[in-house]
């Protein structure tokens, strides 16, 4: 510990000084050993490769590495040298000091390789990603879904009942505010990375294919064994999220590019939406730049294709192992639109299924493999409804989400050899503070905010038992509020036409409130606090609460980097046994 | 003022993405030139008249696996159109292509990384550079349909349906 702590003290140092040479992967990287990864140094300016030396606890980088690096005396766009070594490998565990220098340009990093015990101890994993999910999602959810007496819960979520909770730091390599792409990369590869990377740390060049890779969990998996994987999400399958399961970009926007990455690894269960970005550019709807038809491509590699509830419910019974069910070109709609209110792009696509069934559809597929399986399911639209401050939609969201996490808590009933992880990639700034009470007297609905004493309790109802409140609009709601806004103009109501859109752009490139709420009654404009450039409500830096349960999930405790989250699933999985 | 248009076969390409600045297209002399959006009608209109067209009259058929013309659009193939909708920020405050949406736009697709087109859009090609105008308001362009994909040489910009020639007015 203290030769670790001096080897930081050093490093830091080093980090001080102006244009030093960068590292890929950088300092303080954890790295699953046997993982393939790209060796990246990247010189403040052009240098000779002759002066360049590379060396990784005193032996040459080619000695440690496997193979030796290429130098490349300019970089494109750039007037600066570097080398490169793609898919190196450190099978040995152990502190690793990578030395580098190149004239008056010296770097040292320090590497913690870590292997992981011989036998696994979980056969599944189910990891739940609540995009965006945070403390007061979960509270509302309970609050709405179950009810509350005399200031007990009158029940408890799926997840409340998850056994070992961890507090997670979501901060990305570049800033301390975060993305849902380099988040969930550092969920699934054990290092963090840029904001909008994915599966990569960020490079200087602009190529966005270009960047170092590391290794991500679906990889991991098909180099060690024979484990299917499966992704279930209500956005675009290559959305961010779902992507950073199988995706090396430094853009998450490239989303075409993404499908043909999904493609490559073959997930063995693809389920959401996006179908756009499968479609050939010629197929109205298409949002592809290319010819290529992914639709085509997926069921020739033997997928079945499901396109809605009903042939999602045909494909469960099929026996091709593979499922693909895309149920909306775009994102799909939430669960209030589907379920209850008809909204959004819910008459276009009326048999969207959700999150609940896809869930179990996936379990039942990935658990006919006897070598067991990695599922990612998303709840995507916590994160989606959370921007604009739709907080019932993101709510409902939430207990969507919570369901789809009790088909995994009973499924590990009867499989305990399944461990399920229930996170965020990141969190919002979002509280619940208490209710608005449309019965309170006047018009002026700032003054029907009930606070403290005169919160009272909400007055939702759930007479059919579905878990969601009968009726979104009740006259004594929660009183949600962000901590960060544009200017919009509240509403204090459930937005009952479709999602909420609170500000649009104007001629000078600001975002201004959407006039198309200026009406509601009881409107008042709120004048943001975030920059005039940003659409709506920002991700927040809080850390995010991770809870987990079955075999290996004690490993999660206190606080945690998010990278450090792949480390349990990997040694739970005993991914890196010690070489005999 | 003197506005000068590069000769092109193909609709002008607008400022959308890094490789197309608005100079490519027009050559401005002197004093940067502003179009006000209430001058817009004073500039040429399509001569023949224009039938209306609605964005739910767009597509008879809406599915996962692709969209379906209408008829109507099918039969509107190159003749003049307007329609009514609203202009999605675009990268610069002065442009000759816009995209066009049935609601305002709460994002701006160009700028964000995480934000994406609706499947509905109409990109507007416009017969001389207009800025942009209050994105609370919706406007009417007038100008000749084309159906079917096409890729925009310049910016690499796909679209299914375009008004080319065009010009908009508030409403």
């Amino acid at each position: 510990m203290r030769i670790l702590a001096a080897v930081l003290a050093a490093t830091t140092c080093l980090i001080a000084t102006a244009d030093a040479a960068t590292v890929y992967p950088i300092d303080r990287a954890t790295i699953l050993a046997g993982s393939a990864f790209d060796f990246k140094v990247e010189f403040a300016g052009v240098v000779k490769p002759e002066d360049v030396t590379v060396t990784i606890n005193g032996e040459p980088a080619a000695t440690v590495l496997g193979k030796d690096y290429e130098f490349i005396a300019k970089e494109e766009g750039v007037d600066a040298s570097a080398v490169l070594l793609r898919a190196a490998k450190v099978t040995k565990p152990g502190m690793y000091t990578v030395e580098v220098k190149a004239g008056d340009d010296a770097r040292t990093v320090q590497w913690d390789v870590y292997g992981t015990p011989e036998a696994p101890k979980a056969k599944n994993i189910i990891f739940f990603l609540g995009d965006g999910l945070s403390v007061a999602h979960r509270t509302g959810a309970r609050l709405m879904s179950k009810g509350m007496t005399e200031g007990k819960a009158n029940g408890r979520l799926a997840m409340d009942d998850l056994d070992h909770t961890a507090l997670i730091g979501t901060s990305s390599t570049n800033a301390i505010a975060t993305d849902s792409a380099n988040t969930m990369s550092a969920h699934m590869t054990g290092h963090k990375t840029a904001v909008n990377a994915l599966g990569v740390y960020a490079d200087r060049t602009k190529d966005p294919f270009d960047d170092p890779r590391v290794e991500n969990i679906t990889e991991a998996l098909a180099r060690t064994g024979k484990k299917s994987v499966g992704i279930v999400t209500t956005s675009e399958v290559e959305d961010a999220t779902p992507a950073a399961v199988v995706a090396h970009t430094r853009l998450r926007a490239r989303k075409a590019e993404i499908v043909d990455m999904m493609f490559e690894l073959k997930p063995e269960v693809v389920l959401g939406g996006g179908s756009a970005y499968f479609l050939p550019k010629t197929t109205p709807g298409s949002k592809r730049k290319d010819d290529k038809d992914f639709i085509k491509t997926f069921t020739e590699a033997g997928y079945t294709l499901a396109t809605d509830a009903n042939s999602l419910e045909a494909a469960r019974g099929t026996n091709t192992g593979k499922i693909l069910g895309l149920f909306h070109t775009g994102n799909m709609d939430t669960v209030l639109d589907r379920r209850f209110l008809k909204k959004g792009t819910v008459d276009k696509f009326p048999d969207q299924p959700g999150l609940v069934d896809m869930t179990k559809v996936a379990l039942e597929q990935l658990s006919k493999n006897p070598d067991g399986f990695f599922l990612m399911v998303e709840g995507a639209s916590i994160d989606k409804m959370s921007h604009p401050m739709d907080w019932d939609r993101a709510l409902y969201e939430t207990i969507e989400f919570d369901q789809a996490i009790r088909v995994a808590t009973e499924f590990a009933k009867t499989h305990p050899d399944t461990m399920i992880v229930v996170t965020p990639d990141h969190t919002h700034g979002v509280s619940v503070i208490g209710t608005i009470d449309d019965d309170k007297p006047g018009e002026d609905m700032r003054e029907k905010v009930g606070v403290y004493a005169a919160a009272g309790f909400p007055n939702y109802t759930d007479a059919d038992g579905d878990g969601y409140p009968d009726k979104v609009d009740v006259s004594r709601r929660l009183a949600v509020f962000a901590s960060n806004f544009p200017d919009y103009y509240e509403t204090w109501r459930p937005k009952m036409d479709g999602p909420f859109d609170p500000a649009i752009k104007n001629e000078k490139g600001e975002y201004v409130a959407n006039a198309a709420y200026k009406d509601a009654p009881g409107a008042v404009l709120r004048i943001g606090n975030i920059p005039r450039s940003t659409d709506t409500a920002v991700h927040a830096v809080d850390d995010g609460i991770l809870q987990a349960s079955g075999p290996g999930s004690e490993a999660f405790k206190g606080y945690m980097e998010e990278s450090d989250v792949y480390r349990v699933l990997v040694e739970a999985f005993a991914l890196a046994p010690a070489q005999k | 003022m003197i506005l000068s248009r590069v000769s092109r076969k193909q609709p002008a390409a607008g400022p959308i993405g890094p490789a197309a600045p608005a100079r490519r297209a027009f050559i401005v002399r002197g004093a940067r030139i502003l179009f006000g959006a209430g001058c817009a009608s004073l500039f040429a209109r399509p001569a023949t008249a224009a039938t209306r067209l609605d964005f739910d009259e767009l597509y008879a058929k809406v599915t996962v696996l692709g969209m379906t013309f209408s008829d109507k659009v099918k039969s509107l193939d190159g003749q003049n159109v307007t329609m009514r909708g609203f202009m999605a920020p675009p990268l610069k405050a002065e442009a000759n292509f816009f995209v066009l949406t049935e609601i305002p736009m709460s994002i701006c697709p160009f700028c964000s990384s995480d934000s994406d087109w609706p499947d509905n859009i109409v990109v507007i090609y416009l017969d001389r550079a207009q800025t942009f105008v209050q994105a609370n308001a919706p406007i009417d362009v007038t100008g000749r349909l084309e159906v079917g994909s096409w890729t925009d040489p310049v910016t690499g910009f796909v679209s299914l349906l375009r008004l080319v020639g065009a010009s908009f007015r508030t409403v």
